[in-house]
Protein backbone atom coordinates (compact mmCIF):
# COMPACT_ATOMS: atom_id res chain seq x y z
CA UNK A 1 0.00 0.00 0.00
CA UNK A 2 1.72 3.16 -1.09
CA UNK A 3 -1.17 5.43 -0.15
CA UNK A 4 -0.74 7.10 3.24
CA UNK A 5 -3.27 6.97 6.02
CA UNK A 6 -5.71 9.84 5.67
CA UNK A 7 -5.46 11.33 9.16
CA UNK A 8 -7.86 14.15 8.38
CA UNK A 9 -10.63 11.70 7.55
CA UNK A 10 -9.75 9.55 10.55
CA UNK A 11 -9.92 12.56 12.87
CA UNK A 12 -13.23 13.83 11.50
CA UNK A 13 -14.79 10.38 11.72
CA UNK A 14 -13.60 10.16 15.31
CA UNK A 15 -15.33 13.46 16.10
CA UNK A 16 -18.45 12.20 14.37
CA UNK A 17 -18.49 9.01 16.39
CA UNK A 18 -18.52 11.08 19.58
CA UNK A 19 -21.83 12.54 18.41
CA UNK A 20 -23.17 9.00 18.11
CA UNK A 21 -21.84 7.87 21.47
CA UNK A 22 -22.43 10.93 23.68
CA UNK A 23 -26.24 10.64 24.01
CA UNK A 24 -25.92 6.96 24.89
CA UNK A 25 -23.09 7.72 27.31
CA UNK A 26 -25.22 10.42 28.96
CA UNK A 27 -28.12 8.02 29.33
CA UNK A 28 -25.90 5.34 30.82
CA UNK A 29 -24.10 7.60 33.23
CA UNK A 30 -27.25 9.33 34.47
CA UNK A 31 -28.95 5.98 34.93
CA UNK A 32 -26.20 4.94 37.34
CA UNK A 33 -26.48 7.94 39.66
CA UNK A 34 -28.62 8.86 42.64
CA UNK A 35 -30.13 12.38 42.96
CA UNK A 36 -27.22 13.76 45.02
CA UNK A 37 -24.63 12.49 42.53
CA UNK A 38 -26.76 13.96 39.76
CA UNK A 39 -26.86 17.34 41.49
CA UNK A 40 -23.06 17.41 41.85
CA UNK A 41 -22.36 16.77 38.21
CA UNK A 42 -24.47 15.38 35.41
CA UNK A 43 -21.81 13.90 33.21
CA UNK A 44 -18.90 12.92 35.43
CA UNK A 45 -18.39 9.24 36.13
CA UNK A 46 -19.79 8.72 39.67
CA UNK A 47 -17.63 7.23 42.43
CA UNK A 48 -20.24 4.56 43.10
CA UNK A 49 -22.79 3.11 40.68
CA UNK A 50 -26.46 2.96 41.63
CA UNK A 51 -27.85 -0.22 40.17
CA UNK A 52 -30.97 0.26 42.27
CA UNK A 53 -32.37 2.41 39.44
CA UNK A 54 -32.30 -0.64 37.22
CA UNK A 55 -33.95 -2.89 39.76
CA UNK A 56 -36.67 -0.29 40.29
CA UNK A 57 -37.18 0.11 36.52
CA UNK A 58 -37.40 -3.65 35.98
CA UNK A 59 -40.07 -4.00 38.66
CA UNK A 60 -42.00 -0.89 37.72
CA UNK A 61 -42.28 -1.57 33.98
CA UNK A 62 -42.51 -5.36 34.31
CA UNK A 63 -39.46 -5.48 32.06
CA UNK A 64 -39.18 -9.20 31.49
CA UNK A 65 -42.82 -9.46 30.43
CA UNK A 66 -42.40 -6.79 27.75
CA UNK A 67 -39.08 -8.31 26.70
CA UNK A 68 -40.90 -11.60 26.23
CA UNK A 69 -43.66 -9.88 24.26
CA UNK A 70 -41.19 -8.21 21.90
CA UNK A 71 -39.48 -11.56 21.32
CA UNK A 72 -42.85 -13.27 20.86
CA UNK A 73 -43.63 -10.82 18.06
CA UNK A 74 -40.20 -10.62 16.42
CA UNK A 75 -39.14 -14.26 16.06
CA UNK A 76 -42.25 -15.64 14.33
CA UNK A 77 -42.44 -12.52 12.17
CA UNK A 78 -38.91 -13.02 10.86
CA UNK A 79 -39.35 -16.78 10.32
CA UNK A 80 -42.63 -16.50 8.43
CA UNK A 81 -41.53 -13.44 6.43
CA UNK A 82 -38.46 -15.31 5.18
CA UNK A 83 -40.41 -18.36 4.02
CA UNK A 84 -43.61 -16.75 2.77
CA UNK A 85 -42.15 -13.67 1.11
CA UNK A 86 -39.45 -15.60 -0.70
CA UNK A 87 -41.96 -18.25 -1.78
CA UNK A 88 -44.38 -15.68 -3.17
CA UNK A 89 -41.51 -13.94 -4.92
CA UNK A 90 -40.26 -17.20 -6.41
CA UNK A 91 -43.68 -17.93 -7.90
CA UNK A 92 -43.87 -14.40 -9.29
CA UNK A 93 -40.31 -14.28 -10.63
CA UNK A 94 -40.64 -17.54 -12.55
CA UNK A 95 -44.05 -16.73 -14.07
CA UNK A 96 -43.81 -13.09 -15.01
CA UNK A 97 -45.07 -13.95 -18.50
CA UNK A 98 -48.43 -14.93 -17.00
CA UNK A 99 -50.99 -12.19 -16.50
CA UNK A 100 -51.91 -13.15 -12.93
CA UNK A 101 -48.33 -13.15 -11.68
CA UNK A 102 -47.45 -9.96 -13.49
CA UNK A 103 -50.50 -8.30 -11.98
CA UNK A 104 -49.52 -9.57 -8.54
CA UNK A 105 -46.03 -8.14 -8.91
CA UNK A 106 -47.25 -4.65 -9.78
CA UNK A 107 -49.99 -4.93 -7.17
CA UNK A 108 -47.46 -5.44 -4.39
CA UNK A 109 -44.99 -2.89 -5.73
CA UNK A 110 -47.58 -0.14 -6.10
CA UNK A 111 -48.75 -0.76 -2.53
CA UNK A 112 -45.41 0.69 -1.42
CA UNK A 113 -46.71 4.11 -2.37
CA UNK A 114 -49.77 3.93 -0.10
CA UNK A 115 -48.99 5.91 3.04
CA UNK A 116 -49.82 4.09 6.25
CA UNK A 117 -52.01 6.90 7.68
CA UNK A 118 -54.63 6.03 5.05
CA UNK A 119 -54.86 2.49 6.43
CA UNK A 120 -54.34 3.43 10.06
CA UNK A 121 -57.89 4.31 11.11
CA UNK A 122 -59.78 1.49 9.29
CA UNK A 123 -57.27 -1.25 10.19
CA UNK A 124 -57.75 -0.62 13.92
CA UNK A 125 -61.49 -1.22 13.53
CA UNK A 126 -60.90 -4.27 11.36
CA UNK A 127 -58.42 -5.85 13.78
CA UNK A 128 -60.72 -5.22 16.75
CA UNK A 129 -63.63 -6.75 14.86
CA UNK A 130 -61.56 -9.89 14.15
CA UNK A 131 -60.29 -10.01 17.77
CA UNK A 132 -56.79 -9.59 16.39
CA UNK A 133 -55.98 -6.50 18.44
CA UNK A 134 -53.23 -8.44 20.24
CA UNK A 135 -49.70 -9.74 19.75
CA UNK A 136 -50.77 -12.33 17.17
CA UNK A 137 -52.43 -9.59 15.16
CA UNK A 138 -49.18 -7.64 15.25
CA UNK A 139 -47.29 -10.62 13.84
CA UNK A 140 -49.87 -11.01 11.08
CA UNK A 141 -49.64 -7.35 10.07
CA UNK A 142 -45.84 -7.29 10.10
CA UNK A 143 -45.80 -10.31 7.80
CA UNK A 144 -48.40 -8.89 5.42
CA UNK A 145 -46.94 -5.38 5.36
CA UNK A 146 -43.45 -6.72 4.64
CA UNK A 147 -44.59 -8.14 1.30
CA UNK A 148 -44.22 -5.12 -1.03
CA UNK A 149 -40.61 -4.28 -0.26
CA UNK A 150 -39.53 -7.91 0.03
CA UNK A 151 -41.23 -8.97 -3.20
CA UNK A 152 -39.32 -6.15 -4.86
CA UNK A 153 -36.01 -7.32 -3.36
CA UNK A 154 -36.53 -11.08 -3.83
CA UNK A 155 -37.98 -10.97 -7.36
CA UNK A 156 -35.05 -8.87 -8.55
CA UNK A 157 -32.64 -11.37 -7.05
CA UNK A 158 -34.41 -14.55 -8.19
CA UNK A 159 -34.70 -13.27 -11.75
CA UNK A 160 -30.92 -12.98 -11.87
CA UNK A 161 -30.51 -16.68 -10.94
CA UNK A 162 -29.95 -19.06 -13.86
CA UNK A 163 -32.79 -21.51 -14.48
CA UNK A 164 -30.56 -24.39 -15.57
CA UNK A 165 -30.41 -26.08 -12.14
CA UNK A 166 -34.16 -25.92 -11.77
CA UNK A 167 -34.64 -27.39 -15.21
CA UNK A 168 -32.25 -30.23 -14.45
CA UNK A 169 -34.19 -30.91 -11.23
CA UNK A 170 -37.46 -31.05 -13.16
CA UNK A 171 -36.02 -33.66 -15.50
CA UNK A 172 -35.00 -35.62 -12.40
CA UNK A 173 -38.66 -35.55 -11.36
CA UNK A 174 -38.59 -32.88 -8.66
CA UNK A 175 -41.80 -30.92 -8.13
CA UNK A 176 -42.11 -27.18 -7.58
CA UNK A 177 -42.18 -27.45 -3.77
CA UNK A 178 -39.02 -29.51 -3.74
CA UNK A 179 -37.29 -27.14 -6.11
CA UNK A 180 -38.21 -24.18 -3.92
CA UNK A 181 -37.10 -25.80 -0.67
CA UNK A 182 -34.03 -27.69 -1.84
CA UNK A 183 -32.65 -25.38 -4.51
CA UNK A 184 -34.03 -21.85 -4.41
CA UNK A 185 -34.36 -21.19 -0.66
CA UNK A 186 -30.75 -22.19 0.08
CA UNK A 187 -29.49 -20.04 -2.79
CA UNK A 188 -31.34 -17.05 -1.34
CA UNK A 189 -29.25 -17.20 1.84
CA UNK A 190 -27.41 -13.87 1.40
CA UNK A 191 -30.58 -11.95 0.62
CA UNK A 192 -32.43 -13.80 3.39
CA UNK A 193 -29.88 -12.42 5.82
CA UNK A 194 -30.63 -8.88 4.71
CA UNK A 195 -34.39 -9.39 4.88
CA UNK A 196 -34.13 -11.05 8.30
CA UNK A 197 -32.14 -8.15 9.77
CA UNK A 198 -34.41 -5.42 8.43
CA UNK A 199 -37.57 -7.33 9.40
CA UNK A 200 -36.29 -7.98 12.91
CA UNK A 201 -35.39 -4.31 13.40
CA UNK A 202 -38.80 -3.24 12.17
CA UNK A 203 -40.75 -5.66 14.34
CA UNK A 204 -38.64 -5.12 17.46
CA UNK A 205 -38.46 -1.32 17.34
CA UNK A 206 -41.88 -0.50 15.91
CA UNK A 207 -44.03 1.75 18.03
CA UNK A 208 -47.01 2.82 15.92
CA UNK A 209 -48.69 -0.57 15.34
CA UNK A 210 -48.38 -1.71 18.98
CA UNK A 211 -49.73 1.69 20.02
CA UNK A 212 -52.73 1.17 17.74
CA UNK A 213 -53.46 -2.48 18.54
CA UNK A 214 -52.29 -3.24 22.08
CA UNK A 215 -54.13 -1.83 25.06
CA UNK A 216 -53.59 -4.66 27.54
CA UNK A 217 -50.67 -3.89 29.88
CA UNK A 218 -49.41 -7.46 29.94
CA UNK A 219 -49.14 -7.57 26.12
CA UNK A 220 -47.08 -4.43 25.64
CA UNK A 221 -43.82 -4.48 23.69
CA UNK A 222 -40.66 -2.74 24.91
CA UNK A 223 -41.10 0.62 23.12
CA UNK A 224 -44.79 0.81 24.00
CA UNK A 225 -44.04 0.26 27.68
CA UNK A 226 -41.64 3.22 27.69
CA UNK A 227 -44.42 5.34 26.23
CA UNK A 228 -46.96 4.22 28.81
CA UNK A 229 -44.60 4.83 31.73
CA UNK A 230 -43.28 8.13 30.41
CA UNK A 231 -45.45 10.24 32.70
CA UNK A 232 -44.76 8.06 35.75
CA UNK A 233 -41.01 8.54 35.51
CA UNK A 234 -41.79 12.26 35.93
CA UNK A 235 -38.62 14.00 37.08
CA UNK A 236 -36.71 10.93 38.16
CA UNK A 237 -34.31 10.97 35.20
CA UNK A 238 -32.11 8.26 36.60
CA UNK A 239 -35.01 5.86 36.75
CA UNK A 240 -36.21 6.89 33.29
CA UNK A 241 -32.77 6.47 31.76
CA UNK A 242 -32.30 3.09 33.44
CA UNK A 243 -35.54 1.98 31.85
CA UNK A 244 -34.49 3.30 28.41
CA UNK A 245 -31.11 1.60 28.63
CA UNK A 246 -32.87 -1.66 29.52
CA UNK A 247 -35.17 -1.21 26.53
CA UNK A 248 -32.22 -0.64 24.18
CA UNK A 249 -30.04 -3.34 25.71
CA UNK A 250 -31.25 -6.42 23.78
CA UNK A 251 -30.60 -4.82 20.39
CA UNK A 252 -27.25 -3.45 21.53
CA UNK A 253 -26.22 -6.94 22.67
CA UNK A 254 -27.35 -8.50 19.40
CA UNK A 255 -25.38 -5.85 17.56
CA UNK A 256 -22.22 -6.37 19.60
CA UNK A 257 -22.37 -10.11 18.94
CA UNK A 258 -23.35 -10.04 15.27
CA UNK A 259 -22.07 -6.63 14.18
CA UNK A 260 -20.05 -7.87 11.20
CA UNK A 261 -22.85 -10.03 9.87
CA UNK A 262 -25.44 -7.28 10.28
CA UNK A 263 -23.38 -4.68 8.47
CA UNK A 264 -22.40 -6.95 5.60
CA UNK A 265 -26.02 -8.14 5.37
CA UNK A 266 -27.37 -4.62 5.03
CA UNK A 267 -24.67 -3.61 2.54
CA UNK A 268 -25.11 -6.67 0.38
CA UNK A 269 -28.84 -6.15 0.21
CA UNK A 270 -28.43 -2.59 -0.92
CA UNK A 271 -26.28 -3.51 -3.91
CA UNK A 272 -28.49 -6.35 -5.11
CA UNK A 273 -31.79 -4.71 -4.28
CA UNK B 1 -42.44 -25.74 -18.41
CA UNK B 2 -45.25 -24.93 -20.79
CA UNK B 3 -48.11 -25.22 -18.32
CA UNK B 4 -47.85 -23.24 -15.11
CA UNK B 5 -47.84 -25.68 -12.26
CA UNK B 6 -50.85 -25.12 -9.99
CA UNK B 7 -48.40 -25.10 -7.10
CA UNK B 8 -47.27 -21.63 -8.18
CA UNK B 9 -50.82 -20.41 -7.68
CA UNK B 10 -51.05 -22.00 -4.24
CA UNK B 11 -47.81 -20.29 -3.31
CA UNK B 12 -49.27 -16.85 -3.94
CA UNK B 13 -53.04 -17.00 -3.37
CA UNK B 14 -53.02 -16.99 0.48
CA UNK B 15 -50.60 -14.05 0.51
CA UNK B 16 -52.70 -12.26 -2.10
CA UNK B 17 -55.89 -12.71 -0.05
CA UNK B 18 -54.25 -11.64 3.21
CA UNK B 19 -52.65 -8.62 1.62
CA UNK B 20 -55.95 -7.60 0.12
CA UNK B 21 -57.78 -8.10 3.42
CA UNK B 22 -55.32 -6.23 5.64
CA UNK B 23 -53.87 -3.61 3.31
CA UNK B 24 -56.00 -2.91 0.25
CA UNK B 25 -59.36 -3.30 1.98
CA UNK B 26 -58.64 -0.83 4.80
CA UNK B 27 -57.21 1.59 2.23
CA UNK B 28 -60.42 1.35 0.21
CA UNK B 29 -62.48 1.71 3.39
CA UNK B 30 -60.50 4.83 4.19
CA UNK B 31 -61.37 6.32 0.82
CA UNK B 32 -65.01 5.29 1.34
CA UNK B 33 -65.27 6.85 4.82
CA UNK B 34 -63.71 10.07 3.57
CA UNK B 35 -67.03 10.83 1.86
CA UNK B 36 -69.06 10.28 5.03
CA UNK B 37 -69.42 11.91 8.45
CA UNK B 38 -68.46 8.74 10.35
CA UNK B 39 -66.96 9.42 13.81
CA UNK B 40 -65.54 5.92 14.42
CA UNK B 41 -68.72 4.23 15.69
CA UNK B 42 -72.48 4.43 15.23
CA UNK B 43 -74.40 5.61 12.18
CA UNK B 44 -73.13 7.79 9.42
CA UNK B 45 -74.35 9.36 6.20
CA UNK B 46 -72.73 10.51 3.00
CA UNK B 47 -71.58 14.07 2.84
CA UNK B 48 -69.97 14.15 -0.61
CA UNK B 49 -66.84 16.27 -0.77
CA UNK B 50 -67.61 18.19 2.40
CA UNK B 51 -64.60 16.81 4.31
CA UNK B 52 -62.30 17.76 1.48
CA UNK B 53 -63.73 21.27 1.23
CA UNK B 54 -63.38 21.71 5.00
CA UNK B 55 -59.76 20.58 4.77
CA UNK B 56 -59.01 23.48 2.45
CA UNK B 57 -59.93 25.92 5.22
CA UNK B 58 -58.36 23.96 8.07
CA UNK B 59 -55.47 25.95 9.46
CA UNK B 60 -54.33 23.12 11.72
CA UNK B 61 -54.07 20.68 8.79
CA UNK B 62 -52.29 23.33 6.73
CA UNK B 63 -49.76 23.88 9.50
CA UNK B 64 -49.24 20.12 9.79
CA UNK B 65 -48.46 19.91 6.07
CA UNK B 66 -46.06 22.85 6.28
CA UNK B 67 -44.28 21.38 9.31
CA UNK B 68 -44.07 17.91 7.74
CA UNK B 69 -42.63 19.22 4.47
CA UNK B 70 -40.18 21.49 6.22
CA UNK B 71 -39.04 18.65 8.46
CA UNK B 72 -38.86 16.05 5.64
CA UNK B 73 -36.99 18.26 3.18
CA UNK B 74 -34.47 19.61 5.67
CA UNK B 75 -33.86 16.19 7.24
CA UNK B 76 -33.52 14.45 3.88
CA UNK B 77 -30.93 16.99 2.74
CA UNK B 78 -28.91 16.87 5.97
CA UNK B 79 -29.06 13.07 6.26
CA UNK B 80 -27.94 12.55 2.68
CA UNK B 81 -25.12 15.09 2.72
CA UNK B 82 -23.79 13.84 6.06
CA UNK B 83 -24.15 10.20 5.07
CA UNK B 84 -22.34 10.72 1.80
CA UNK B 85 -19.53 12.59 3.58
CA UNK B 86 -19.16 9.91 6.23
CA UNK B 87 -19.28 7.20 3.56
CA UNK B 88 -16.54 8.97 1.58
CA UNK B 89 -14.48 9.14 4.77
CA UNK B 90 -15.08 5.47 5.53
CA UNK B 91 -14.15 4.57 1.98
CA UNK B 92 -10.84 6.44 2.09
CA UNK B 93 -7.63 5.14 3.54
CA UNK B 94 -8.25 5.50 7.27
CA UNK B 95 -7.43 3.75 10.51
CA UNK B 96 -10.02 1.79 12.52
CA UNK B 97 -12.26 1.53 9.49
CA UNK B 98 -14.41 -1.33 10.76
CA UNK B 99 -14.78 0.18 14.22
CA UNK B 100 -16.01 3.48 12.78
CA UNK B 101 -18.38 1.69 10.45
CA UNK B 102 -19.79 -0.28 13.36
CA UNK B 103 -20.21 2.83 15.54
CA UNK B 104 -22.01 4.81 12.86
CA UNK B 105 -24.59 2.06 12.37
CA UNK B 106 -25.48 1.72 16.07
CA UNK B 107 -28.32 4.31 16.04
CA UNK B 108 -30.15 2.49 13.26
CA UNK B 109 -30.42 -0.59 15.47
CA UNK B 110 -32.25 1.30 18.19
CA UNK B 111 -35.89 2.18 18.75
CA UNK B 112 -36.57 5.75 17.62
CA UNK B 113 -39.10 6.18 20.40
CA UNK B 114 -36.73 5.14 23.18
CA UNK B 115 -33.81 7.12 21.77
CA UNK B 116 -36.26 10.00 21.37
CA UNK B 117 -37.07 9.91 25.08
CA UNK B 118 -33.35 10.02 25.84
CA UNK B 119 -32.96 13.04 23.55
CA UNK B 120 -36.02 14.58 25.15
CA UNK B 121 -34.39 14.48 28.58
CA UNK B 122 -31.10 15.71 27.13
CA UNK B 123 -32.78 18.69 25.45
CA UNK B 124 -35.07 19.43 28.37
CA UNK B 125 -32.76 19.02 31.38
CA UNK B 126 -29.16 18.17 30.61
CA UNK B 127 -28.30 20.73 27.93
CA UNK B 128 -30.01 23.68 29.69
CA UNK B 129 -28.30 22.75 32.95
CA UNK B 130 -24.90 22.45 31.30
CA UNK B 131 -25.58 25.63 29.33
CA UNK B 132 -26.34 27.68 32.42
CA UNK B 133 -23.38 26.20 34.30
CA UNK B 134 -21.10 27.22 31.47
CA UNK B 135 -22.91 30.52 31.01
CA UNK B 136 -23.86 29.91 27.38
CA UNK B 137 -27.15 31.71 26.82
CA UNK B 138 -28.46 29.83 23.79
CA UNK B 139 -27.90 26.44 25.38
CA UNK B 140 -29.51 27.26 28.69
CA UNK B 141 -33.03 27.08 27.28
CA UNK B 142 -34.98 24.01 26.27
CA UNK B 143 -35.38 24.17 22.49
CA UNK B 144 -38.29 21.70 22.60
CA UNK B 145 -40.30 24.31 24.51
CA UNK B 146 -39.72 26.97 21.88
CA UNK B 147 -42.34 27.40 19.14
CA UNK B 148 -39.73 28.34 16.53
CA UNK B 149 -36.97 25.93 17.48
CA UNK B 150 -38.72 22.73 18.55
CA UNK B 151 -38.67 21.35 15.01
CA UNK B 152 -34.87 21.52 15.00
CA UNK B 153 -34.85 19.09 17.92
CA UNK B 154 -36.90 16.67 15.84
CA UNK B 155 -34.49 17.08 12.92
CA UNK B 156 -31.50 16.38 15.18
CA UNK B 157 -33.06 13.15 16.47
CA UNK B 158 -33.99 12.02 12.95
CA UNK B 159 -30.52 12.72 11.58
CA UNK B 160 -28.85 10.97 14.51
CA UNK B 161 -31.08 7.95 14.17
CA UNK B 162 -31.31 7.34 10.45
CA UNK B 163 -27.94 8.36 9.00
CA UNK B 164 -26.41 4.95 9.75
CA UNK B 165 -28.52 3.19 7.16
CA UNK B 166 -27.81 5.75 4.45
CA UNK B 167 -24.10 5.66 5.25
CA UNK B 168 -24.04 1.92 4.56
CA UNK B 169 -26.01 2.36 1.33
CA UNK B 170 -23.59 5.03 0.08
CA UNK B 171 -20.62 2.99 1.21
CA UNK B 172 -21.75 -0.02 -0.79
CA UNK B 173 -22.28 2.33 -3.72
CA UNK B 174 -18.77 3.74 -3.38
CA UNK B 175 -17.30 0.26 -3.29
CA UNK B 176 -18.75 -0.47 -6.71
CA UNK B 177 -16.54 2.28 -8.21
CA UNK B 178 -13.46 0.52 -9.65
CA UNK B 179 -10.09 1.70 -8.31
CA UNK B 180 -8.61 1.83 -11.82
CA UNK B 181 -10.75 4.85 -12.61
CA UNK B 182 -9.13 6.82 -9.80
CA UNK B 183 -5.67 5.76 -10.87
CA UNK B 184 -6.28 6.90 -14.42
CA UNK B 185 -7.65 10.17 -13.10
CA UNK B 186 -4.57 10.69 -10.93
CA UNK B 187 -2.30 10.13 -13.91
CA UNK B 188 -4.33 12.74 -15.75
CA UNK B 189 -3.67 15.10 -12.86
CA UNK B 190 -7.24 15.35 -11.54
CA UNK B 191 -7.43 16.62 -7.97
CA UNK B 192 -9.68 15.10 -5.28
CA UNK B 193 -12.59 17.44 -6.01
CA UNK B 194 -12.48 16.69 -9.74
CA UNK B 195 -12.24 12.98 -9.04
CA UNK B 196 -15.36 13.24 -6.91
CA UNK B 197 -17.20 15.41 -9.42
CA UNK B 198 -16.38 13.42 -12.54
CA UNK B 199 -16.01 9.84 -11.31
CA UNK B 200 -17.49 9.18 -7.89
CA UNK B 201 -20.60 11.29 -8.08
CA UNK B 202 -21.89 10.17 -11.50
CA UNK B 203 -21.28 6.52 -10.62
CA UNK B 204 -23.12 6.65 -7.31
CA UNK B 205 -25.95 8.81 -8.67
CA UNK B 206 -28.38 5.87 -8.73
CA UNK B 207 -27.75 5.34 -5.02
CA UNK B 208 -28.37 9.02 -4.43
CA UNK B 209 -31.70 8.80 -6.23
CA UNK B 210 -32.91 5.81 -4.29
CA UNK B 211 -31.64 7.16 -0.97
CA UNK B 212 -33.33 10.52 -1.39
CA UNK B 213 -36.64 8.99 -2.45
CA UNK B 214 -36.64 6.44 0.38
CA UNK B 215 -35.55 8.83 3.12
CA UNK B 216 -38.00 11.52 2.06
CA UNK B 217 -40.85 9.02 2.01
CA UNK B 218 -39.95 7.83 5.49
CA UNK B 219 -39.62 11.34 6.92
CA UNK B 220 -42.98 12.41 5.49
CA UNK B 221 -44.57 9.75 7.74
CA UNK B 222 -42.74 11.03 10.85
CA UNK B 223 -44.48 9.93 14.04
CA UNK B 224 -42.27 8.18 16.65
CA UNK B 225 -39.79 11.07 16.79
CA UNK B 226 -42.52 13.53 17.62
CA UNK B 227 -44.34 11.30 20.10
CA UNK B 228 -41.09 11.04 22.03
CA UNK B 229 -39.92 14.64 21.82
CA UNK B 230 -42.82 17.08 21.67
CA UNK B 231 -46.11 15.23 21.12
CA UNK B 232 -46.82 17.87 18.52
CA UNK B 233 -46.11 20.85 20.73
CA UNK B 234 -45.47 23.46 21.82
CA UNK B 235 -48.99 24.34 20.75
CA UNK B 236 -49.18 22.50 17.46
CA UNK B 237 -45.83 23.67 16.19
CA UNK B 238 -44.48 20.18 15.52
CA UNK B 239 -47.67 18.29 14.69
CA UNK B 240 -46.94 16.08 11.67
CA UNK B 241 -49.61 14.78 9.30
CA UNK B 242 -49.47 11.25 10.72
CA UNK B 243 -49.77 12.61 14.24
CA UNK B 244 -52.68 14.86 13.26
CA UNK B 245 -54.52 11.93 11.65
CA UNK B 246 -53.82 9.82 14.74
CA UNK B 247 -54.91 12.53 17.19
CA UNK B 248 -57.95 13.69 15.25
CA UNK B 249 -59.04 10.24 14.13
CA UNK B 250 -58.82 8.39 17.44
CA UNK B 251 -59.22 11.10 20.04
CA UNK B 252 -60.97 13.94 18.29
CA UNK B 253 -63.99 12.12 16.79
CA UNK B 254 -62.80 13.05 13.28
CA UNK B 255 -62.55 9.55 11.83
CA UNK B 256 -64.06 10.41 8.44
CA UNK B 257 -62.51 13.84 8.31
CA UNK B 258 -59.01 12.53 9.00
CA UNK B 259 -59.38 9.73 6.44
CA UNK B 260 -60.09 12.49 3.90
CA UNK B 261 -56.89 14.11 5.12
CA UNK B 262 -55.11 10.77 4.59
CA UNK B 263 -56.45 10.53 1.02
CA UNK B 264 -55.06 13.99 0.30
CA UNK B 265 -51.79 12.86 1.88
CA UNK B 266 -51.78 9.81 -0.45
CA UNK B 267 -51.88 12.06 -3.50
CA UNK B 268 -49.23 14.34 -2.05
CA UNK B 269 -46.90 11.39 -1.41
CA UNK B 270 -47.53 10.00 -4.89
CA UNK B 271 -46.86 13.36 -6.52
CA UNK B 272 -43.64 13.89 -4.57
CA UNK B 273 -42.34 10.38 -5.31
CA UNK B 274 -42.94 10.65 -9.05
CA UNK B 275 -41.60 14.19 -9.17
CA UNK B 276 -38.40 13.13 -7.39
CA UNK B 277 -37.88 10.07 -9.56
CA UNK B 278 -38.35 12.12 -12.72
CA UNK B 279 -36.01 14.93 -11.73
CA UNK B 280 -33.36 12.69 -10.22
CA UNK B 281 -33.33 10.14 -13.01
CA UNK B 282 -33.12 12.86 -15.62
CA UNK B 283 -29.98 14.09 -13.93
CA UNK B 284 -28.50 10.58 -14.04
CA UNK B 285 -29.02 10.31 -17.80
CA UNK B 286 -27.22 13.59 -18.36
CA UNK B 287 -23.92 12.05 -17.28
Amino acid sequence: MKEKTNWWATGLLLLGSFIIIIPLYMALIVSLKNPQQLAESILAVPDSFQFSNYIKAIKMTNYFQSLKNSAYVTFPTVAVVLVVNSMVSYAIARNMNKKYFKFLYYYFISAMFIPFPLIMLPIVKEMAMLSLDNLNGLVLLYIVYALPLNVFIYVGYIKSLPRSIEEAAIIDGANVWQIFWKIIFPVLKPINATVAILTALKAWNDFLLPLLLISDRSSMTLPLVQHVFQSQFSTNYSLAFASYILALLPMLLVYIIAQKKIISGVMRGSVKG
Amino acid sequence: MKKTSSVFYWMTIPAFILFFAFHTLPALQGIFYSFTNYIGFGDYSFVGFKNYINLLNDGRAFDAYIFTFKFAIVTTIIVNILSLLVALGLNSKIRFKNTFRAVYFVPYMLSILVVGYIFNHIFTFIIPQLGSQLGIGILSKNILGNMDLAWIGVVILAVWNSSGFNILLYLSGLQTVPDELYEVAKIDGADKWNQFKHITFPLIAPFLTINIVISMRGFLMVFDHIMALTQGGPGQATESITLLIYNGGFMGGEFAYQTANAVVFLFVVLAISFFQLKILQKREVDY
